[in-house]
């Protein structure tokens, strides 16, 4: 990555608490989570925190419950205020923004969607998606129109004048996704947005962001307890755990590498030839060697699978963008199938 | 009786009770004195050591009575200081009665009763409240109350709007502050608890009799405490995530207020403010002790005079209109939660 990330999280710590500032070198010490409560009856909520978030991405925070994933996203517009570190947005701190400066920020560089959806169960459809500009003064008319725009882009047109209880859940969450548009803002930060969905919907709901993405670019912070969600949707993964960061990075090497036991408790059950892509297990160009035919680095080792039909020895070219980029053999792929712990040491 | 003399001797406090009292021993002192040297001091007659019975023993020590007529002095002296800052405020209250009451009653009846009905048709949207308002008003009028209930009415509504106007602002601050709400609960408590009665003491100290603000006051006091308390209640249980939204987006404080907190509140707060009215008309039948005029007059006159129907037909006048603002009120509470939203909850 060349160019500087959107967001730096810098040695973020928060403890809920009566005095969370002392307990701050405690935690530095070695205090954990459970030990802190019991001793000093304050909740650790996060721990030295680093992340860059770069722009364009989708950055997934997962974690179970209680890990702190809604706590960190909400350090970002500063619904949750720190207890020390640095959170720099586009080179700036906003732990040390005026009351002021954050509302501003709120409102021209960040948006948010809920798990709940959030919306005003008293406005309408069109209100509602209009709200981030009604908020910073635009009229009515001007909101409206740019509200209904997006309205149509998530697939709500005809529902304007409807209010939130008459819409099923995915639709609501489009709305809620419709209001985060709205906004016009670079940032949108999703905690769990997708979690109280079906399973369909919530494949549905995916497939939307993925395409809108493709087009518009947003920096998206995504929160999320499921693995094949993040799987799906994440450039960059970060896995939390009693509010530690134990791993990050990219979401494939995640899964084929996993830091400890308990992120592998989280990729161990996976469907591993349908997530892992080529371009993860492919070996260097070998000029030598003969090739029964051409891979996309995208695709994942199911397709690897059927292609080759299942002789071990098939070597394939691995392309991206046009290009050669590397070879992949069967055997390659097979071993990536097993998981982590099942591996042999070699 | 001087039962507890021993415990002033052992204290070494003979000397100071007696100073000055000696020259004046009471006749009761005397007597009982006497009927002490009678009886004996057996256990079973000991008094309890109240303010009356422990004067006995050592006269420099306050009676009750002493205490409560500190209570009054103590009124009396910061009357004036009060007066002085509670006249004025309260003055625009006296006008605003004195307005509306003159005004219910000098509009021609022809004019009022449809105009009334109307008023209830729009708020409630329902032909049968509307109706029931009629019906009832034309009774009234047909046994020569409408006057009097038109001064009731008045009365409620010029006392519901104060304490809508002064309760909301109560409850939003309420709302917005544990340490407030902690401070303000008991306050309101005691205002409900305390008898009705109770109300209109300090207040004949502070004012004239004559004044509307007297009464106008003492039904405020009672009758404010849903409102405000629903405010509260009503801003306090907006969804947090709602709330959440509303910040995320960069809504001010205020934004937030005006945009989310109180039209999600407005359902409860109406259901306050259809306690408030409830309650105004239970006080301002009591306020009729201190000239308010109305329905109450008639009841006080059957009492005083021991003129059984007049008390008994002003009651069931009162009755009917409870009933006609309690359908109307509660009718028109139901239409602001109209969207749905509000009684059927979210869905997830
Ligand atoms: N306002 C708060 N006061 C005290 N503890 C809190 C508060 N908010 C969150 N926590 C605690 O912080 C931890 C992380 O919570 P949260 O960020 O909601 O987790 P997640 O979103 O991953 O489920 C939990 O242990 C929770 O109890
Ligand atoms: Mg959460």
């Amino acid at each position: 990555m060349t160019e500087a990330p959107k967001i730096r999280i810098r040695n973020l710590y928060k403890i809920f608490g009566a005095t969370p500032s002392r307990m701050v070198p405690l935690v530095q010490d070695g205090l954990d989570k459970a030990a802190l409560l019991e001793r000093m009856n304050h909740v650790l909520g996060l721990q030295d925190i680093n992340i860059d978030i770069h722009a364009g991405q989708v950055t997934v925070i997962m974690g179970l419950s209680g890990s702190g994933k809604s706590t960190l996203i909400r350090h970002l517009n500063r619904l949750v205020d720190p207890t020390s570190g640095a959170i720099l947005v586009d080179g700036q701190d906003i732990t040390t923004y005026s009351h002021g400066d954050l509302v501003e920020l709120r409102r021209t560089k960040m948006s948010m969607v809920f798990q709940g959806f959030g919306l005003m169960p008293h406005q309408t459809i069109l209100q509602n998606a209009a709200l981030p500009l009604l908020v910073r003064g635009l009229s009515a008319a001007e909101a409206e129109k740019q509200a209904r725009q997006w309205l149509t882009r998530v697939g709500l047109e005809g529902f304007e004048t409807r209010y939130p209880y008459q819409l099923s859940g995915g639709m609501q969450q489009r709305v809620g996704i419709a209001r985060a548009l709205t906004s016009n803002a670079d940032i949108m930060l999703m905690d769990e947005a997708f979690s109280a969905l079906d399973p369909l919907i919530r494949k549905d709901m995916q497939d939307l962001l993925l395409e809108l993405q493709k087009e518009l670019k947003k920096t998206v912070v995504f929160i999320t307890h499921d693995l094949d969600e993040a799987l799906r949707l994440a450039d960059h993964l970060v896995i939390l755990k009693d509010g530690r960061i134990v791993q990050q990075g990219d979401p494939q090497q995640i899964v084929l590498n996993p830091a400890d036991d308990y992120v592998n408790d989280f990729v161990r059950d996976i469907n591993r030839a349908k997530v892992i892509r080529v371009r993860s297990v492919m070996s260097q160009m070998d000029p030598g060697i003969s090739y029964c035919g051409d891979i996309c680095g995208e695709a994942n080792l199911e397709r690897l699978i059927a292609a080759s039909g299942g002789n071990p020895a098939h070597q394939y070219r691995v392309i991206e963008q046009g290009e050669p980029v590397g070879r992949i053999q069967l055997l390659d792929a097979l071993k990536a199938l097993l998981p982590h712990d099942a591996a042999p040491r070699h | 009786m001087s039962s507890y003399r021993a415990v002033f001797d052992f204290l070494g406090l003979r000397a100071w009770c007696d100073e000055g009292a000696a020259g004046a021993v009471s006749m009761s002192d005397l007597l009982a004195k006497m009927g002490k040297d009678q009886e004996g001091s057996s256990l079973f007659s000991l008094p309890f050591p109240s303010l009356d019975v422990l004067n006995q023993s050592c006269s420099h020590l306050p009676r009750t009575r002493d205490l409560t007529i500190g209570i009054e002095k103590l009124f009396l002296w910061a009357r004036s200081g009060l007066k002085s800052v509670l006249d004025p405020v309260t003055q625009p209250l006296s006008w605003l009665l004195d307005g509306a009451i003159h005004i219910a009653t000098a509009i021609p009846w022809w004019l009022m009763l449809p105009a009334i009905v109307a008023l209830s048709w729009q708020l409630t949207r329902s032909l049968k409240i509307a109706a029931l308002v009629l019906c009832s008003l034309l009774i009234l009028g047909f046994v020569d109350h409408l006057d009097a209930a038109m001064q009731t009415l008045a009365i409620i509504f010029v006392c519901t709007g104060t304490s809508v106007l002064i309760g909301v602002p109560i409850g939003i601050v309420m709302a917005k502050s544990d340490r407030l709400q902690r401070f303000i609960t008991p306050l309101l408590d005691l205002l409900q608890t305390l008898p009705t009665f109770v109300y209109l003491i300090p207040l004949i100290f502070l004012f004239s009799v004559t004044e509307s603000k007297l009464y106008g006051i003492a039904i405020i006091a009672y009758a404010i405490v849903p409102v405000i308390r629903l405010t509260d209640l009503g801003i306090r249980l907006v969804d947090p995530e709602v709330i959440e939204a509303a910040d995320a987006f960069g809504m001010t404080p205020r934004q937030r207020l005006l945009r989310v907190e109180l039209p999600l509140a407005t359902p409860n707060i109406m259901a306050g403010v259809n306690q408030t009215i409830m309650m105004s008309l239970a006080m301002v039948v009591i306020a009729s002790l201190v000239s308010a005029p109305g329905l109450g007059i008639l009841v006080l006159r059957g009492i005083n005079n021991l003129e059984l129907g007049v008390g008994v037909v002003a009651g069931l006048g009162i009755v009917l209109l409870a009933v006609i603002l309690d359908r109307t009120s509660k009718a028109a509470l139901l239409r602001t939660g109209g969207h749905g939203a509000f009684s059927r909850g979210r869905q997830q």
